[in-house]
């Protein structure tokens, strides 16, 4: 079976201005959204603060829940439903664990105005505030380092341009990913960062397979000009970018869907970024090449021009 | 069959036969022989899978220091006094400063010898005179600061140790870390609570000896005789459960502490069956019990355990034989947790809970059986979008993929790696991203059929020009997993442990099974097709 005929030739090359477009106008909706929400909505992970996991017996409402604390007199307390359990609820609170016996006192309250016996303390997790902030830290030198770690095995197996594109296109997916977090309200914590180095991965995987047949065709059609070897290229691989990441898409969704609520945020990431990263090494990482070697070609034409008058 | 191929059959069977041998403690447990169970560990599962909790206690160092200072303050007020040197007083202050008060030019000499004689870790700072006094100076050096500090984190370390070993959990991991850190992994916890009553308490048990010419309200008041110390003194009714604070006034000293302890154990009283601890001092121990007992008939001691009060008998007698008893109202776990933090050691400085991540059973249940439901979902679905697109070459990546799935849960427990839930989903991302290698590989392989190879031709060409590629685009993501290893424990090393082990694995399989199931199937005669 083929979805892609072996001689398709989109011209996908053409279209970069119209793509050029289309990321500009995500990326700045993104941004959009993280400037209006005050930047980033991180998690306990990156912030500190406590977060209860409890399963009720019976169903009930965030309000009434609340209620129920509110003799602890904890601050400002958010409480969300979990999944789509109506039985079952995140409790999150700003203090960290000071006395040490936090969640044995929320357990206590809930059990009081509940019913001995009715409420399971499913998880509970607390971050204070220093190990947030070193998690932190910690997140965003792995990405950076990860970068790095990138950008030089690229430019030593590609050319630096190549290397060029292809951190373009992450930083593109990152942005966009980010983006798209703080549009739907979910937050930050560690395991989003794991998903974010695990996008890089995936969508530099797509970017390299594309560059290692630009490289290849280059040297066998030099002289139909750099653009239409990228087309060509992007094309020769189009049949491959799409099963691969149908395939990854598909395993993600199960993800998505089936894996639990403890892991939703980490699928949804990963859903978003499959799809922006399968995008960005063909009207990203691919285009950026021609513009490089554009750029290049009219400076050395300047260069002629003024050499002959 | 060519040799190279015989070699190669016999190293991919190797590598099956020894995964599943591997494997099976973890699917079939207790119905193996014994040999077999000893040889492979089934595969450890995370906090958050089997439930259990994560704990970073931050220990505080400075507190170690100030004790240390604490110390010496007393020790020199006390040889001050031995040698008849007329002192007006010796403090702590701020900057890890000693400071001792004389009236003189000649006794600060004295004080000067006497110091750099006794704590050669002090070192003497300028002389300040202030209102006909004369104040020397001591600072704790740098090096003997950073000597407190290392041996409190490990003294911590090694009482926690006692206190986790006594509370009986099963495989408890306890690391030192950066940042005078201590992490503590307690898998499979049944009473979190009552496991940070354990960890949290510094637990440092003192007797003093009650004022009894002091008035308790005064103090409350906030008139305190000199030398004086206000305390409380804990009482639980054990009926209703209410919670009474009685002040106490007790000497500032403390007569005895219980470093000098050699065992604790509960008892049961006789009268009320109430819990009590019974103690046992040391050689040392007994014989200043001994004199404190024998000069103080008549007073009240009070038993305190970190500022908190327990009980306060009256010495009705000198109490010679070494043995004491704590009572007070605590319910029969309270009174063994007590003995255990007794017997375990007191910290060396106070410990603060700086993280704590604890996962219930039910919740860790849940996410298995949520973790294994979307890796088999994913992979029938990816099973059956290959077959289809690729049929019978189809059904090759198919297999190599199951052997994939095969090949990481061995390699996870042969290295005694840790499952956790983001480490499941590191594995359903590599179901889907193993397959790619395989695609790469039979589009080469397509298109060179198209080119008009023969089938031989066609899959030589496309296993070669797709290797490079494969290999080019799983290092970067290798890149990627591994710069997670600094995250060193928890969920997200779980995932950077098998997203890292699942691209070694796609690589074995596609390029050096898949490839050698083709030239098995070729080397059985003339193939003319492919079915790709």
């Amino acid at each position: 079976m083929q979805i892609i005929k072996h001689d398709i030739n989109i011209d996908f090359v053409g279209k970069r201005k119209l793509a050029l477009i289309l990321s500009g106008v995500l990326i700045l909706i993104g941004m959009a959204s993280l400037i209006v929400n005050g930047g980033p909505k991180y998690g306990i992970d990156f912030v500190g603060g406590t977060l209860v996991q409890v399963k009720f017996t019976e169903s009930t409402d965030p309000a009434k829940i609340k209620d129920s604390l509110a003799s602890l007199d904890l601050g400002s307390v958010v409480v969300q439903s979990f999944g789509d359990d109506p039985k079952e609820f995140l409790i999150r609170v700003q203090v960290t664990d000071k006395d040490k016996n936090l969640s044995g006192k929320i357990s206590g309250n809930l059990n009081m105005v509940y019913g001995e016996g009715s409420v399971d303390i499913r998880r509970m997790e607390m971050v204070g505030p220093q190990v947030g902030k070193d998690l932190r830290q910690k997140g965003i030198l792995s990405i950076v380092y990860a970068m790095i770690g990138i950008l030089i095995y690229i430019s030593w197996r590609f050319e630096l341009r190549f290397a060029i594109g292809a951190i373009l296109a992450l930083v593109h997916d990152m942005l966009i990913t980010l983006g798209a977090f703080s549009i739907t309200g979910r937050e930050i914590d560690l395991p989003i960062i794991a998903a974010f180095l695990a996008i890089i991965g995936y969508s530099l995987n797509d970017t390299i397979i594309v560059y290692d047949r630009i490289r290849e065709n280059y040297g066998k059609h030099k002289k139909k000009g750099f653009a239409t070897v990228v087309n060509r290229s992007i094309n020769e691989t189009l049949s491959r970018t799409i099963l691969t990441s149908g395939t990854t898409l598909l395993v993600v969704l199960a993800l998505f869907i089936f894996g639990g609520g403890v892991i939703h945020n980490f699928a949804f990431a990963m859903l978003v970024g499959i799809l922006i990263g399968t995008y960005s090494s063909i009207f990203v990482a691919s285009p950026v090449l021609i513009l490089w070697d554009d750029y290049r070609a009219s400076k050395k034409k300047k260069v002629a021009a003024e050499g002959s008058s | 069959m060519s040799n190279s191929l015989k070699i190669r059959t016999g190293l991919v069977l190797c590598c099956i036969v020894l995964a599943l041998v591997s494997l099976g403690p973890t699917f079939f447990g207790s119905n193996l022989p014994d040999w077999w169970r000893k040889a492979f560990d089934p595969i450890h599962l995370g906090l958050d899978l089997q439930g259990g909790m994560h704990l970073v206690l931050g220990v505080e160092v400075d507190k170690a220091v100030e004790s240390r200072l604490d110390t010496i303050v007393d020790q020199t007020e006390v040889l001050l006094r031995e040698k008849d040197v007329i002192f007006k007083r010796v403090d702590r202050s701020p900057g890890e400063r000693i400071v001792v008060t004389v009236y003189d030019e000649d006794a600060a000499r004295q004080v000067d010898a006497m110091m750099a004689e006794e704590f050669p870790s002090l070192e003497s700072m300028t002389l300040t005179s202030e209102g006909g006094y004369i104040q020397k100076n001591y600072r704790l050096s740098d090096n003997e600061i950073e000597a407190v500090r290392e041996y409190a984190v490990r003294q911590a370390l090694e009482t926690l140790r006692n206190r986790v070993d006594q509370f009986g959990v099963s495989e408890p991991t306890l690391q030192r870390q950066a940042n005078n850190r201590i992490l503590i992994q307690l898998p499979g916890v049944k009473d979190p609570q009552r496991a940070i009553a354990l960890l949290g308490k510094t637990a440092r048990l003192e007797f003093k000896m009650v004022m009894e010419d002091a008035n308790p309200q005064d103090a409350v008041a906030g008139n305190l005789p000199p030398g004086g110390q206000l305390l409380y003194e804990r009482n639980v009714d054990p009926r209703t459960g209410a919670v009474t604070e009685i002040p106490l006034v007790v000497e500032d000293k403390t007569s005895l502490t219980g470093d000098l302890l050699s065992d604790a154990q509960v008892r049961i009283g006789n009268r009320f069956n109430d819990a009590y601890v019974s103690i046992e001092f040391n050689a040392v121990g007994a014989k200043r019990f001994d004199q404190i007992t024998a000069a103080n008939v008549g007073t009240r001691m009070a038993i305190v355990l970190d500022d908190t009060v327990y009980s306060a008998p009256v010495i009705r007698e000198r109490i010679s034989g070494g043995s004491a008893q704590i009572s007070g109202s605590f319910t029969e776990q309270e009174a063994t947790d007590l003995a255990i933090i007794l017997r375990a050691g007191s910290l060396p400085a106070p410990v603060e809970i700086l993280e704590n991540r604890t996962v219930g059973p039910s919740l860790g249940q849940d996410s298995i059986n949520q973790g294994i439901f979307s890796v088999l979902i994913g992979g029938l679905l990816v099973i059956v979008a290959m077959f289809i697109y690729y049929k019978v070459s189809g059904l090759v990546a198919d297999f190599v993929l199951v052997l994939n799935l095969v090949f990481i849960m061995a390699i996870l427990s042969i290295f005694g790696a840790t499952l956790t839930l983001p480490g499941i989903a590191g594995i359903v991302l590599t179901v889907g991203m193993a397959v790619d290698a395989n695609v790469l590989i039979f589009e080469r392989i397509r298109e060179e059929v198209r080119l008009g190879r023969t089938a031989r031709a066609a899959l030589e060409a496309g296993f070669e020009k797709a290797k490079l590629t494969i290999i080019d685009a799983n290092v970067t993501t290798l890149i990627a997993a591994l710069v997670l290893f600094q995250f060193g424990s928890g969920p997200v090393k779980g995932f950077a442990v098998t997203l890292s082990v699942g691209i070694v694995c796609s690589l074995f399989t596609a390029v050096i099974v898949s490839r050698l199931i083709f030239d098995l199937y070729l080397s059985r005669g003339k193939v003319d097709r492919l079915s790709i």
